[in-house]
């Protein structure tokens, strides 16, 4: 059981790490080659006899495969992660099935994960940062995704603590509050990062972000869309096939009734 | 009104709503195995997408940096 649900979070994983690649690619990629041309402008020409900085990986592999092998390994192991969050979250925060409980914890790791560090310590394109601060940056940047992570699994045993008494609605109104309590006081704690040169184009800063911003939610949206079919069906197999009857049945109404008002639409 | 579906004994299961039983949740000591196991081979792989020859270098050199890059600053990590 363990080990399909498994299988399946990673399958859906490296999907939504596939479409994450898509978009990244169109929406987000213009943005940083035009941040690597202000990098390169801004930086001081070689000297005399001295060669150019060598490419080590050229331009269009980083941009390419190496941007899906990132993105595809990326929404591997979260898929993976999320398999094993959406196993505990069966049938233990108030969700009547795997699909609807796949799109809660998709929601709840879109924001813990992606968005509440994102809102703290945005993502930055080349040309932005200091390379001798990389070791705190990162540092600050896992901080703040482990304690948004940690406020949402305080926030679901606040929910069901509460559950029976107020109800399966109210309880996760409370739970949301706790959250946003938890990760505002750490988003307020926590030190602040400014490293934007004061030349580079606030314009492209906010497509570059919006592009990095639209990436993790197009894999968190399909992780939780994928995965909660597949793993419905290893949950509870398909019943008998008399459905079929039904449903075929039911396509004939649709049919007709549409066939009924087409003439008005023309 | 007093025989409306919320009344009928019968009529409640049918009904749905807050009534429907939530499903049998999955025993945690089957979980924790996987959890473990696959838990640590998947943040290996977000550390190496992540942070690899960054902040951290586990097997040197700038190859492994350069090749995931886009993904890295797209992704929202620190890179550079
Ligand atoms: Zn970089």
């Amino acid at each position: 059981m363990m080990r399909r649900l498994l299988v399946f979070g990673m399958l859906a994983g490296f999907f939504a790490g596939l479409l994450a690649f898509g978009f990244a690619s169109i929406t987000g990629e213009p943005q940083v080659d035009a941040s690597i041309a202000i990098e390169e402008a801004s930086a001081p020409p070689p000297a005399p006899g001295e060669h150019a900085e060598e490419e080590v990986v050229s331009r269009s592999t980083q941009k390419g495969l190496g941007l899906a092998v990132a993105t595809g390994v990326y929404g591997i192991a979260i898929g993976g992660l999320f398999a094993i969050a959406c196993a505990v979250a069966y049938g233990r925060i108030g969700t009547g099935g795997m699909r609807p409980t796949a799109a809660v914890v998709a929601v709840t790791g879109f924001v813990a994960v992606a968005v509440v560090p994102f809102l703290k310590y945005p993502a930055n394109p080349p040309a932005v940062g200091n390379p001798d601060t990389i070791d705190r940056r990162t540092g600050l940047y896992v901080v703040m995704v482990l304690v948004a992570v940690l406020a949402a699994l305080i926030a679901a045993q606040v929910g069901r603590l509460v559950s029976a008494r107020l109800g399966t609605w109210n309880a996760a109104l409370a739970a949301a509050a706790v959250f946003a309590v938890l990760v505002t006081m750490a988003a307020v704690v926590m030190p602040v990062i400014n490293e934007v040169p004061a030349s580079f184009p606030a314009e492209l800063l906010w497509r570059f972000r919006l592009a990095s911003l639209g990436t993790q939610a197009v894999l968190w949206a399909t992780l939780g869309l994928v995965f909660g079919p597949l793993a419905h069906r290893v949950l509870s197999p398909a019943p008998a096939p008399a459905r079929q009857a039904g449903t075929l049945a039911r396509a004939d109404e649709t049919r007709a009734s549409s066939q009924a008002t087409a003439p008005s639409a023309g | 009104m007093p025989d409306s579906a919320s009344s009928s004994p019968a009529a409640t299961p049918l009904a749905g709503g807050t009534a429907r039983p939530l499903p049998l949740p999955l025993p945690l000591r089957d979980i924790v195995p996987w959890a473990v196991l696959a838990g640590a081979l998947m943040l290996l792989g977000i550390y190496f997408v992540g942070s690899e020859e960054g902040a951290f270098s586990l097997i040197g050199g700038t190859w492994m940096h350069e090749f995931v890059h886009d993904g890295r600053h797209l992704l929202g990590f620190p890179c550079h």
